[in-house]
């Protein structure tokens, strides 16, 4: 029923990726020398509305370590510049992370639902999942690299009474990081945490991946079944644990600050940038000749997912918004006051809501741009880039409070990611059947129509 | 004012035969006037030759329209003609206008959609629709050809829906 047919990942295109990162590597190189060499006027320039941000955030902490570290009053830890590096390294690392899970919780979805549609496109999120070990490996490592200059409350002084940085609030929260142990010590509760998710996430990656392997050489129903059983405990353990992630690798960086939206806000700007970059990848496989079996209408479908999970982004974003907005509660608006009221962060806040929302909700809005491959090529680009903006609108400002930047650092470390992230799951799908071969449902989807 | 139309309907009991009919029948230049089934049948819209519906379009405007009257509401009310402040905010300030400009949106397309649906396909009070065959609310699949609109006779027309696996060709007028 279904050819052999196998993604050939060309010399051409490895070059093609390899001068990606390298590109990206000089452009972080020159980036880095212009952050060591520049940096001091910018911090003069910004004096005034620092001094603002500082009474704010004065009125709004019981403690005053955060005043103390506002930039006016002298760095705490690493150079700005290094600071820049471990932020930047931080937010693309999540990032990716997130584009790699949702390769697996794509396809878990597609399991659960019974969906036959999407039987002829399940390898590329297979493809994309191959990137969670390597996440999981440099989460962890990344981790003991920022640790002291991105999470606040890793600080053991934090944790002294009579110190002068003794912080009430996280001497509170401390068991939800350092479990049994000492406060200020080893988080081990906060790790066991961050190994445990990525465990679990490649565990079930490898299951569900051999039963989907298993399937193309043996065929039967039998390996769709215990799919759907992986899939369906999977999911179950996906709800807590991409929420979870999200307070430990994102929210902590504001440790003060507290979002009962914020798990489902990480999960949504995850979940929509991968489904464009699931999107985008079929776009381009047809493109060049794969996938014949996908028509039209497979594409519409990827379409209206881009295009429906963009509005839930916003719905989201406008939740957690406009909550903290009403409220007017000062340890809950700090969040929002930072980020837009400063130079380097506020056209950023808004660019966001413009390439996540405007743009795809505009651009996909009629059935024939969702239909056609060209402007989905458009659209996802804009969508995942929006979404790099937006993890760089979440970990940046609370990391670097007022001394954060954009500029060829942070662009030539996010095309180093994309390149190594490309790399890896093009390598891992031209190992792979490009189409399941015995996939119970592909005849229905081979007469998809809509 | 629609008395004396006469039609010739035929019945088939399958659905991939009445398919296949549609497309013969429509290639030799019969004018179809509507099918008739049980359940909905895939492709029948475009053997029908169907253009796709504007529905759509209308719905978008009608969003547009709630959109705007929702907000020039509040702005009008809550700015200029009842200004109060509540929780310190502006007297119009856009982010607790949205949920409200979202349900009138919604509300707005959707009424305008189905006000639009049953003017666009003539659906009012005390007109009752043509049943050119009971059974095609039960296990019957039903196509109706419009005499007047068709060149070939009634003979012509019968022998070709047979030919194309009617089981039975009726002649009905209303």
């Amino acid at each position: 029923m279904i050819a052999d047919e196998k993604y050939i990942f060309k010399p051409q295109t490895k070059q093609k990726l390899i001068i990606l990162i390298v590109v990206g590597l000089l452009l972080f190189a020159i980036g880095v020398f212009m952050a060591q060499n520049g940096g001091h006027h910018e911090a003069a320039e910004k004096h005034a509305s620092t001094e603002i941000a500082k009474e704010l955030l004065a009125s709004t902490e019981p403690a005053q370590h955060d005043v103390a570290h506002t930039p006016a009053e002298g760095h705490h830890g690493s150079p700005i510049w290094l600071k820049r590096i471990y932020t930047s390294l931080w937010q693309n690392n999540i990032f990716f992370a997130g584009i790699g899970i949702i390769g697996l919780f794509f396809i878990a979805i597609q399991y659960a639902a019974q969906a036959g549609w999407s039987a002829p496109i399940k390898r590329i999120p297979l493809a994309i999942g191959h990137w969670i070990p390597v996440a999981g490996v440099l989460t962890v490592i990344l981790w003991f690299l920022v640790k002291g200059d991105i999470f606040h409350w890793t600080d053991a002084s934090l944790y002294t009474k009579g110190s002068e940085h003794y912080d009430k609030i996280l001497v509170g929260k401390r068991a939800y990081f350092f479990g049994p142990f000492n406060e200020g010590s080893f988080p081990i509760f906060y790790l066991v945490r961050m190994v445990l998710f990525f465990g679990l996430w490649f565990m079930f990656f490898n299951w569900i991946k051999k039963q989907m392997l298993a399937e193309d050489i043996n065929g039967g129903t039998s390996y769709w079944l215990a799919s759907r059983k992986l899939s369906a405990y999977f999911l179950v353990i996906f709800a807590v644990s991409s929420s979870v992630a999200a307070w430990d690798w994102v929210m902590s960086i504001d440790p003060h600050w507290f979002s009962t939206m914020f798990g489902w806000y990480v999960f949504a700007s995850w979940w929509v940038t991968g489904l464009a970059t699931i999107t985008l990848i079929v776009a381009n496989l047809k493109g060049a000749g794969y996938l014949k079996v996908v028509t039209q209408n497979h594409i519409h479908d990827l379409g209206k997912f881009v295009f429906a999970f963009s509005i839930f982004w916003t719905y989201i974003w406008f939740c957690q918004f406009m909550l903290i907005y009403y409220a007017n509660l000062p340890e809950e608006t700090v969040y929002f006051i930072q980020r837009m009221r400063n130079a380097p962060y506020s056209w950023i806040f808004y660019l966001n809501i413009f390439l996540n929302f405007v743009l795809p909700f505009l651009l996909l809005m009629t059935r024939d741009a969702k239909r056609q491959v060209s402007m989905l090529k458009v659209v996802c680009p804009i969508v995942i880039v929006g979404h790099w903006f937006d993890f760089y609108n979440m970990i940046t400002p609370g990391a670097m409070k007022m001394e954060g930047g954009i500029g060829l650092l942070e662009i030539g470390l996010g095309l180093v990611f994309a390149g190594a992230f490309l790399f890896v799951i093009l390598q891992a799908l031209s190992k792979l059947q490009l189409v399941a071969k015995n996939h119970p449902f592909m005849q229905e989807s081979l007469n998809h129509h809509i | 004012m629609e008395s004396n139309k006469n039609f010739i309907v035929g019945i088939f009991e399958d659905e991939d035969v009445l398919l296949h009919a549609v497309e013969h029948t429509r290639e030799k230049g019969l004018k179809i006037h509507e099918v008739y089934s049980p359940f909905p049948v895939h492709g029948l819209d475009e053997a029908l030759g169907y253009k796709r519906s504007r529905l759509p379009i209308a719905a978008f405007l009608f969003g547009m329209t709630g959109t705007s009257l929702a907000l020039l509401m509040q702005i009008w009310m809550l700015g200029y003609d009842w200004p109060m402040i509540i929780g310190g905010k502006n007297h119009a300030s856009l982010p607790p206008f949205i949920p409200v400009t979202f349900e009138m949106t919604v509300l707005l397309a959707a009424f305008g959609m189905v006000g639009t649906f049953f003017i666009a396909s003539d659906m009012k009070p005390y007109k009752w629709p043509r049943q050119f065959d009971l059974r095609s609310t039960d296990d019957k699949h039903v196509v109706a050809v419009d005499l007047a609109a068709n060149k070939m006779s009634k003979e012509e027309i019968s022998a070709l829906l047979k030919s194309q696996g009617a089981s039975e060709v009726n002649e009905k007028n209303f």
